[in-house]
């Protein structure tokens, strides 16, 4: 669905107008021979249109002057039949190979856009509002294609056609000729002051139907909070004002925009007519033909025709311009940094976990001889922070021995939620280290680092798609079988069961069907099914309620069994049987210890966990 | 379509005049060729300059009137689509805000907001071109045809073979590309949609190295899409071609026939001139004939989508309301014998045969999993939504025979999922009372427990939130909705699990707050936590849409099994014991 904030988009001029016409070249390079044939069958098209006017020419002088007979007129027909049979065919050729060409670019514009999506890094994602780049795939790559279809060809032919209709016209009558050589810097002017004058019109009312929709959508998005608040005759006055504003606005940009073909129009008829009143003058005077005033008067019609069109694509090719730019801005943001060239990565031999050190990788030269991998996770000494200056981790160093359970809790924004995002190199730490093993994440392939990392995360996302396919997500092999067990792991089989066509129930619009614990449940199966030996679960029950977090928790226990597991809980019931407790405050550790040992301490956990039991 | 009279109605000489003044210029363009062909038959013919410059001076102000006409003519098409679009608008947001919850379930938000926005501006413009061409087109159709008529019935006679074949071939094209171009919208949806979800699981994809299937999956969309979409332009691509073809098939036909009529001395020269002239305009008016015919296909889905919410049936009003000037004083509640479901006639009830009383001032915590009517309960008190069997009294009042301002004045609520708006911090509470001054405001928000992390915002109340507040964390979102209730200074609060995000030391603040400043107010908390309504009045445990128990802390403990079993979860046996 097009963003309802369509209005918002940027209407301002491109700004490197050469270089983006240059790399969007580049998209219709895949189909050079055929452009050279649309190229071709445009000046067919054209030059056919033009010579079939000129044919009329003899015509009517041969029927003017008497001379012509039956046989002439035949010949003429016919010559003309054969001129106009060119044009049709390769008119269609040439819309036809172009439609192809546009959408083969548009497949491979948006194909290349997606990949480099796939390559940016997390933090582009969270640094950048996702209905802008929709926006960028959906408005802007359309403005791009709307100039492929139409405006190329339109340009080429109307290039095409001005200076056939012009050298002609020069052809046919000189003196004739000044009368458009003199009209046109006119026509130029007349139609540049109205396309001016509503694009400054234009941007006022996209700005406030951006304003508009934008009330629109986020009073009913809140049309529940509006209600109960009895909100609705605020909202309805706000409303109107917005919707006055757009009101004044359009008249102006519709208006200028619609006065464009009347004046216009005005100019090329004050032309024929001058050229009329002229050339019948000439016919009389200086016995200039009757023939050449017929088509020189057709020819004046068709030489505004191209400049009028042109100039109304002038909004189109600045729209897709300007889109282009948008859709290479983000072609040009930073990736994820390369995995370094020796990097170590992690493959699986009869369901165990090695290490594969490359040749020439003297560091890591120790793990050849012991190439088992363990999931032991040291960080030392980790200071991170998502802007430069603003630290949210510091100084962290913590110890987790393979099969342990390590839990961090603290309140909001303590940064609990940073330390899962650096392990699998979402963001990569500014100082310290972290070590899998012994070898730092940073020497590690970043696929490999991610596949032995299992993550559940508070926000569940699923794919459009079966239950079945979203729990699959976690090891394309799985079989059929693995996803039922997997799904009984984390006691998402009962409720699936239930659902109307158990594992093939189709998951709408990011399983907007389901409730957020069942959501919750998928993502856990999700992570079961991979045999990811490393676990990160942050929040990952924080819907599920209590009873059934109760009855679940044998499963994640099973779950966590066999793996190194890192836990964020909001609820210190579900961490206290943790190794290791971890209490963050303000992006350091304060407290460490297992349950009882932090019970002992009497600090910020004790506190945390009576402020739990207080009022007992 | 006799609702949308009255959008035309306040603006008629607006949609008379536009199509009116546009066939000034239908009217010039048929002119100019007959005139051209007086300057080669009369004044050429005969040497005729004063005539040639007298017929070009008539032609000069023809063009001028043209214009003016065309001038006048957009000012008055903007105007009537634009005035139609803005009323029809604001009807709709009109409409949007006297939905019940109900309502506003049966539309996904998305929905609604491409109908008040999207589809009245796809409206606008067809009433916009449909203004402009809606006599021009046939306008010139006709004139042309008359004008050919006049000239040369003999010559015209070609048109009447060639319009309806035209017409047919056009028809033809549109008839196969629009069910094409529906195909072709589904794919962009689809791939959209696609995007969408790449965007938000971006975390998920990366985690398990999934970029390569995703990539995968979205060039097969896309290769669908492209696929679809050639299959659309293939067939409108003809339209052009075709409309050569009759163009230049015409011609040739004017010349031959024309030409002989030439040769044998039955017509001037010039009028096969003209002649050709007319045939252009009469193809190229068909041609904006079809154009209007596809745009307005697109719009007629529109109107539908549009109309459907103009349709809605609101199904909770106050119109019947008996006791409108009452006023909630107390804020006692009482449910006797409510049943509800979601559905009419769906067997599965949410709610069934419900009864309790709680007086003014208590505090009662609502407590069951997920799914079990705690939200749809709550929602039964200031009638957000309709009991299907029993009532909901408030101070011994049915809640349906207050008038709705009243009563939702009187309860304050705090929504599961909340929202905020976008504008300052003061802004947002100020929804609560309008007239609230600034210590107010500090006040509520302490209450809240909000008025710390305020204050450490270097703009403190005047903090802009961005839109749904995602510049604040979950646990501030949920304070200062809370905050915003209590501006209402409502007889009775209910909270539907509203400081979830909150953490424990606080939300103990928060209960704390309540007990001293929010004595008089009826206090109704729906929690996750069982500490969060341990110390409530009464505890209302509740289980698949029934009342499974009710009692204080220890009564439950003692006698409800569902309730000992959700307090065993959360509690260490050991440490409780």
């Amino acid at each position: 669905m097009p963003g309802p904030n369509r209005g918002l988009h940027d209407f301002g001029k491109p700004k490197n107008t050469r270089k983006t016409i240059g790399r969007l070249t580049a998209y219709l390079e895949q189909d050079k021979g055929r452009l050279v044939i649309v190229f071709f069958c445009v000046i067919v098209t054209a030059l056919s249109s033009l010579a079939g006017s000129y044919m009329l020419r003899p015509i009517i002088n041969g029927l003017a002057s008497g001379d012509g007979d039956l046989a002439f007129l035949a010949r003429s027909v016919f010559v003309m039949l054969l001129i106009y049979a060119a044009g049709i065919l390769s008119q269609y050729f040439q819309a036809r190979i172009m439609i192809g060409v546009a959408q083969n670019a548009l497949q491979k514009l948006r194909n290349e856009l997606f990949d480099k999506i796939q390559k940016l890094p997390v933090r582009y994602f969270d640094s950048n509002n996702h209905g802008d780049v929709m926006s960028r795939f959906t408005n802007d790559v359309d403005a791009v294609g709307e100039m492929l279809n139409q405006t190329l060809v339109q340009i080429i032919s109307g290039v095409i056609s001005i200076v056939g209709t012009f050298s002609l016209m020069l052809y046919t009558n000189f003196y004739l000729t000044i009368i458009t050589i003199v009209m046109l810097p006119l026509m130029l002017k007349a139609g540049g002051g109205v396309a001016k004058r509503s694009r400054k019109y234009y941007q006022a009312q996209q700005a406030a139907l951006g304003e508009l929709n934008g009330y629109i959508e986020e009073t009913v998005t809140g049309q529940k909070v509006v209600k109960v608040f009895c909100h609705e005759e605020q909202a309805v006055r706000d409303f109107e004002g917005y919707n006055k504003t757009l009101r004044e606005k359009q008249l102006g940009a519709q208006f200028f925009g619609g006065i464009m073909g009347p004046v216009m129009g005005n100019m090329s008829q004050i032309n024929y007519t001058l050229t009329a009143v002229v050339g019948g003058i000439l016919c009389v005077l200086r016995g200039f033909d009757v023939g050449g005033l017929t088509v020189f008067v057709n020819y004046s019609r068709q030489f505004s025709r191209p400049i009028n069109e042109l100039s109304m694509q002038m909004n189109t090719i600045f729209s897709a311009l300007a889109g282009a730019e948008r859709v290479f801005a983000v072609m040009d943001e930073a990736e994820e940094t390369k995995d370094r060239k020796d990097a170590l990565s992690i493959v699986e031999k009869d369901g165990k976990c090695f290490w594969d050190v490359p040749k020439g990788n003297e560091k890591y030269a120790f793990k050849r001889e012991s190439p088992a991998f363990h999931s032991e996770i040291v960080l030392q000494n980790v200071t991170f922070g998502y802007l430069p200056g603003k630290t949210i981790l510091k100084h962290i160093t913590l110890y987790a021995k393979p099969g342990q359970k390590i839990a961090f809790v603290g309140s909001t924004g303590a940064g609990k939620t940073t330390i899962t995002n650096l392990i699998n190199r979402f963001y990569d730490i500014e100082s310290g280290s972290i070590t899998i093993d012994g070898v730092d994440i940073m020497d590690i392939s970043r696929a490999s680092l991610r596949r032995n990392v299992a993550m559940v995360l508070q926000d569940t996302h699923l794919f459009a798609g079966t239950v079945m396919e979203n729990i699959r997500y976690g090891r394309l092999d799985a079989t059929d079988e693995e996803v039922i067990e997997a799904a009984k792991t984390a006691s998402a089989h009962s409720f699936i069961m239930r659902l109307e066509h158990g594992y093939d129930t189709m998951l709408e619009g990011d399983g907007a069907n389901l409730s957020q614990g069942q959501r919750q449940l998928l993502n856990i199966a999700r992570a079961a099914i991979s045999k990811a030996p490393i676990l990160i679960l942050d929040e990952a029950t924080s819907s599920v309620d209590t009873r059934t977090e109760k009855h679940i928790e044998r499963g994640m226990d099973r779950l966590m069994a066999e793996r190194t597991t890192l836990v964020i809980a909001h609820r210190l019931s579900t961490v206290r049987n943790a190794n290791a407790i971890m209490v963050l405050e303000n992006g350091e550790i304060i407290e460490r210890g297992d349950h009882e040992t932090l019970l002992e301490q009497k600090g910020r956990y004790y506190k945390l966990y009576t402020g739990l039991s207080e009022l007992e | 379509m006799k609702r949308y009279v009255k959008y035309i109605r306040p603006y008629w000489k607006s949609f008379v005049f536009g199509p009116i003044l546009m066939i000034t210029e239908v009217l010039g363009e048929v002119l100019l060729p007959f005139f051209m062909a007086k300057i080669i038959n009369v004044g050429a013919a005969t040497h005729n300059v004063p005539y040639i410059i007298s017929i070009g001076g008539v032609m000069l102000l023809t063009a001028f009137i043209m214009m003016a006409g065309g001038i006048g003519g957009s000012y008055f098409a903007a105007k009537a689509s634009i005035s139609f679009a803005a009323d029809l608008r604001s009807d709709l947001f009109r409409k949007v805000q006297e939905f019940s919850f109900h309502n506003i379930d049966t539309f996904s938000t998305g929905s609604l907001v491409t109908r008040l926005t999207n589809d009245v501006t796809q409206v606008q413009n067809v009433i916009l071109l449909g203004l402009k061409l809606l006599l021009r087109a046939p306008g010139m159709l006709i004139g042309a045809v008359i004008m050919a008529f006049v000239m040369n019935p003999a010559l015209a006679t070609i048109l009447l073979v060639v319009i309806p074949l035209l017409a047919l071939a056009i028809g033809a094209v549109i008839k196969v590309a629009f069910p094409r171009f529906s195909v072709m919208q589904k794919k962009i949806d689809a791939l959209n949609s696609r995007i969408q979800e790449a965007l938000t699981n971006v975390r998920i994809i990366k985690s398990f190295v999934r970029e390569d299937f995703e990539k995968k999956k979205f060039a097969a969309s896309n290769a669908d899409l492209k696929q679809s979409g050639l299959r659309a332009f293939h067939v409108v691509i003809l339209n052009m071609p075709i409309m050569m073809l009759a163009m230049n098939v015409t011609t040739l036909a004017v010349v031959w026939t024309g030409g002989k009529q030439v040769l044998a001395g039955t017509m001037p020269v010039g009028d096969l001139t003209a002649f050709t002239t007319y045939i252009v305009q009469v193809l190229m008016s068909l041609m904006m004939l079809a154009m209007v015919l596809l745009q307005s296909s697109r719009a007629v889905a529109s109107l539908k989508r549009i109309t459907e919410v103009l349709d809605t049936r609101i199904d909770l009003t106050d119109e019947d309301s008996q006791k409108k000037d009452a006023v909630i004083t107390k804020g006692t509640v009482e449910f006797r014998g409510v049943s509800f479901s979601y559905y009419k006639g769906s067997r599965e009830k949410v709610l069934s045969d419900i009864s309790f009383r709680i007086e003014a001032g208590e505090t009662v915590g609502i407590i069951g999993s997920t799914g079990c009517g705690k939200t749809t309960l709550v929602q039964m008190i200031p009638r957000l939504y309709d009991a299907d069997a029993g009532a909901v009294y408030v101070d011994g009042v049915d809640v349906r025979d207050y008038s709705l301002r009243h009563l939702r004045d009187s309860v304050g609520m705090v929504l599961q999922k909340n929202v905020l708006f976008s504008g300052t911090i003061a802004d947002n509470l100020r929804w609560g009372d309008e007239n609230a001054d600034m210590e107010t405001i500090e006040a509520a928000a302490s209450a809240a427990q909000a008025a710390d992390f305020i204050d450490s915002f270097p703009e403190k109340y005047e903090t802009n939130l961005s839109q749904g507040g995602v510049n604040v964390s979950g646990g501030q979102k949920q304070r200062l909705c809370i905050a915003r209730a209590l501006l209402k200074k409502p007889k009775i609060l209910i909270l539907d699990d509203s400081t979830s995000a909150v953490d424990t030391a606080t939300e103990a603040e928060i209960r704390k707050s309540f007990a001293g400043e929010l004595k008089e107010t009826t206090k109704i908390i729906i929690a996750q936590r069982i500490t969060s309504v341990m110390d409530a009045d009464k505890i209302i445990v509740m289980e698949e849409g029934r009342i499974a128990g009710m009692g204080t802390h220890e009564e439950m403990l003692a006698q409800c099994e569902t309730y000992r079993e959700i307090y065993e979860s959360q509690m260490d046996k050991e440490v409780s014991a």
